[in-house]
C-alpha cells in the first residue's frame, strides 16, 4: 500500500527530468540556430559589399580611367595620375619596408629568439600591427613633411613602409620558425657560416612564406588612406617627381566620393573597384602560395 | 675564413639593427606626438579631454566631442560584433561540415582584407540611405514623441551619424574577433570536450561550460584586439559620421565627430600652431587609448598560450 506514493514521486521525478531534458535540447537548438544565423550575417555583409562595389564600380569603369588624368568637376577624365602615383608609392614602400621587415624577422627567429630584445620587439611589433594607421601619418608628418616644409610622395612612401614592416616581420618570423632545426644543423655541420646558413638554407626554404608576407603587406598598403592624407596629400596632375604632393588612388577616392559632383563620384566608384580587385586578388594569390608551400 | 666571420658579424649587426628599428619606431611615434602636441598640452592641460569647444578662429580647443564620438562608435561596434563573432566562431569550430570550414573561414578573413575606404564609401552611398529609410524613419514614426527615446532617433534621415559609423565598424572588426575566437576555441583539448559529450552534454553546454571557461582569457584578448581596431579606424568612420562638432543632440542619427575623422578632415588644412597642436593632442590621446587596449589584449592572449604550453 505504501508503494503508491513512492511510485508517483518517482514518476513525477521522471517527468521533471524529461522536461529538463527537453528544455536543454531546446536551448541547444536555439543556440545553434543563432550561431548559424551569425555565420550567415557575416557572409551576407561580405557579399553585399562586394556586390555593390563590383556593380557600381563596373559602371564607373571605362578606358579613359587609365588614360586620362583626374578631371575638374563635371568634366571627362580618368584616374591615370592617381593610379600611377599609387603604384609608385606602393612599390617604393615595399622596397624600403620589406628588407627591414625580413631582416628583423630573421633576428627574431634565428638570433636569440628567447632573448629580452627579441621578446620586446615581438611584443611591440604586435602592437604596431594594430596601431591606428592615421597616427603613423602624424609621425611621418612630423618627421619628414615638417622638416622639408612640403607634402611629398616620399613622405607617403615612408608612411606606407612603416605599415609594411610589422606585417613582414610577423610572417617572416613565423615562416622561419617552421623550418626544422635539423636543416640548419646539417648546414652548420658542413661548415657553413651563420649568414650563409640563413640566407642560403633557412630563408630559401621559407621563401614562399616570406613572399606571402610581402604580398599581404602590399595588399594592406594599397588600400591605406589615412597615412597618406597628410604625407603625400594629392595632386591633380601627372607627376614623376616624388618630392612634391603626389596623386594617389585612396585619397582621390576619398575626395571624389565626398564631393557633390556626379562625375567625380563615378570615378571614385571606378577607383574603389580597382582597389578592391587588387587587394582581394593579392590576398587570394598569397593564400594560394602559402598553401602550396 | 676571415671574410666569413666579418660577413657573419655584419649580417648579425644588420638584423639586430632592423629589430632595434622597430623599437625606435614606437618610441619615435610617442616622442613626436608629445612634441607636436606640446603647445596644446601646455595651454589646455588635461582639461582638454573634458572641454566641449572647438573654435579654430579664437584658438580655443577641447576634445570632448571627438573623444565621445570615438568611444561611442567603438562601443556600438563591440555590442554588435561580440555576439556575432562568437556565433561565427562557434559555427566554424563545432557545427560546420568539414568541407565548408575552409571556404567560410576564408570568406570571413577576406572581409578583414577589404580596405577601409571601401567600407566607408559603401557605408556612405549604399548602407546609410538604407539605414535611414528602413530603420530611422520607422523608429521616428514610432517613438518620435516619446521623451527619451524620441531624442535618440531624431535628426535628418540621411543615414549619417554615430549609429551608422558603429555598425560599419562592427562589420569591420567581426573578422578580427571571430578569427581569434575560432583559433582559441580550437586549442581546447579534445579530451575535455569529449568527456563532457560523454556525460551527455549538448553542444551548447560543451561550448558554454567547457570551451568558454577554458578559453576566456583568449576570448577577451580577441575582443580587446577588435576594440583596438575600432578605436583607430579612420576612413570607414570619416565617411559616415558626418564631421560635425556637436554634443547638443544625443541622437544616434545626428552627425557627430570622432578623433580619427577630425584628424582626417582638418589636419592637412589646419594652421600650424595651436590648431595643429590640438589635433596632434587628439592623436596622442587616441594612440594612448589604443596602446593600453592592445597591450591588455596581447597580455591576455599570451597568458592563454603560456597556460596551453604548461598543460601540454
Amino acid at each position: 500500500m505504501n508503494a503508491t506514493p513512492n511510485t508517483t514521486l518517482f514518476s513525477a521525478n521522471r517527468d521533471v527530468q524529461a522536461a529538463f531534458f527537453v528544455r536543454r535540447k531546446w536551448i541547444n537548438r536555439i543556440a545553434l540556430t543563432l550561431s548559424l544565423a551569425a555565420m550567415i550575417f557575416g557572409v551576407f555583409w561580405l557579399l553585399w559589399i562586394l556586390w555593390e562595389t563590383l556593380t557600381l564600380g563596373f559602371g564607373g569603369l571605362s578606358l579613359t580611367l587609365f588614360t586620362e588624368n583626374t578631371p575638374p568637376p563635371n568634366d571627362i577624365g580618368g584616374l591615370a595620375n592617381a593610379i600611377w602615383g599609387s603604384l609608385l608609392m606602393v612599390a617604393l614602400a615595399t622596397l624600403i619596408g620589406a628588407p627591414i621587415g625580413v631582416l628583423s624577422g630573421i633576428y627574431l627567429a634565428e638570433y636569440d629568439p628567447r632573448g629580452t630584445l627579441a621578446v620586446t620587439v615581438r611584443f611591440i611589433n604586435d602592437l604596431l600591427l594594430s596601431a591606428p594607421s592615421i597616427v603613423i601619418g602624424l609621425f611621418v608628418y612630423a618627421l619628414i613633411v615638417l622638416r622639408f616644409r612640403q607634402f611629398s610622395g616620399w613622405a607617403g612612401a615612408v608612411a606606407l613602409a612603416l605599415i609594411v614592416i610589422p606585417v613582414v616581420i610577423r610572417t617572416t618570423e613565423n615562416m622561419l620558425s617552421l623550418i626544422p632545426a635539423s636543416l640548419r644543423e646539417a648546414a652548420y655541420a658542413l661548415g657553413a657560416p651563420k649568414w650563409k646558413v640563413i640566407t642560403k638554407v633557412t630563408l630559401n626554404a621559407a621563401r614562399a612564406g616570406v613572399v606571402t608576407g610581402v604580398l599581404l603587406a602590399v595588399a594592406r598598403i594599397s588600400g591605406e588612406t589615412a597615412p597618406l592624407l597628410f604625407t603625400a596629400l594629392n595632386n591633380q596632375f601627372w607627376t614623376t617627381d616624388l618630392s612634391g604632393p603626389t596623386a594617389n588612388l585612396p585619397v582621390t577616392i576619398f575626395q571624389f566620393a565626398m564631393s557633390p559632383y556626379e562625375n567625380w563620384q563615378q570615378l571614385a566608384w571606378g577607383g574603389v573597384f580597382l582597389i578592391t580587385l587588387a587587394v582581394l586578388g593579392l590576398n587570394i594569390l598569397a593564400r594560394f602560395l602559402s598553401r602550396r608551400a | 675564413m676571415i671574410s666569413n666571420t666579418l660577413a657573419d658579424r655584419l649580417f648579425g649587426f644588420l638584423t639586430r639593427g632592423a629589430a632595434l628599428l622597430t623599437l625606435a619606431l614606437l618610441l619615435g611615434i610617442i616622442v613626436s606626438l608629445i612634441v607636436g602636441a606640446w603647445p596644446a598640452i601646455d595651454r589646455f592641460g588635461p582639461g582638454f579631454l573634458t572641454r566641449n569647444v572647438w573654435d579654430p578662429v579664437r584658438e580655443d580647443f577641447g576634445g570632448l566631442v571627438m573623444i565621445y564620438g570615438t568611444l561611442a562608435t567603438s562601443a556600438i561596434a563591440l555590442l554588435i560584433a561580440v555576439p556575432i563573432s562568437f556565433g561565427i566562431a562557434l559555427f566554424l569550430t563545432e557545427l560546420s561540415p568539414a568541407w565548408l570550414k575552409r571556404p567560410l573561414g576564408t570568406a570571413i578573413e577576406l572581409l578583414a582584407a577589404v580596405p577601409s575606404i571601401v567600407y566607408g564609401m559603401w557605408g556612405l552611398m549604399v548602407f546609410g540611405p538604407v539605414l535611414a529609410r528602413y530603420v530611422q524613419r520607422p523608429l521616428q514614426n514610432l517613438f518620435g514623441d516619446t521623451p527619451v527615446f524620441g531624442a535618440l532617433v531624431s535628426g535628418p534621415p540621411v543615414g549619417i551619424g554615430i549609429l551608422s559609423a558603429g555598425i560599419i565598424l562592427s562589420i569591420m572588426i567581426i573578422p578580427f574577433i571571430a578569427s581569434v575566437m575560432r583559433d582559441v576555441f580550437e586549442v581546447t583539448p579534445p579530451l575535455l570536450k569529449e568527456s563532457a559529450y560523454g556525460l551527455g552534454a549538448t553542444t551548447w553546454e560543451v561550448i558554454w561550460n567547457i570551451v568558454l571557461p577554458y578559453t576566456k582569457t583568449g576570448v577577451l584578448g580577441g575582443i580587446m584586439l577588435g576594440l583596438g581596431r575600432a578605436l583607430g579606424e579612420t576612413m570607414a568612420v570619416t565617411f559616415v559620421i558626418g564631421n560635425m562638432n556637436q554634443l547638443r543632440s544625443p541622437s544616434l542619427f545626428e552627425a557627430a565627430n570622432s578623433i580619427t575623422s577630425a584628424l582626417a578632415n582638418e589636419f592637412a588644412e589646419a594652421a600650424p600652431g595651436l590648431h595643429q597642436a590640438s589635433l596632434i593632442y587628439l592623436g596622442l590621446v587616441l594612440f594612448l587609448i589604443t596602446f593600453v587596449v592592445l597591450v591588455f589584449s596581447r597580455m591576455l592572449l599570451m597568458r592563454l598560450q603560456r597556460n596551453e604550453g604548461g598543460r601540454a
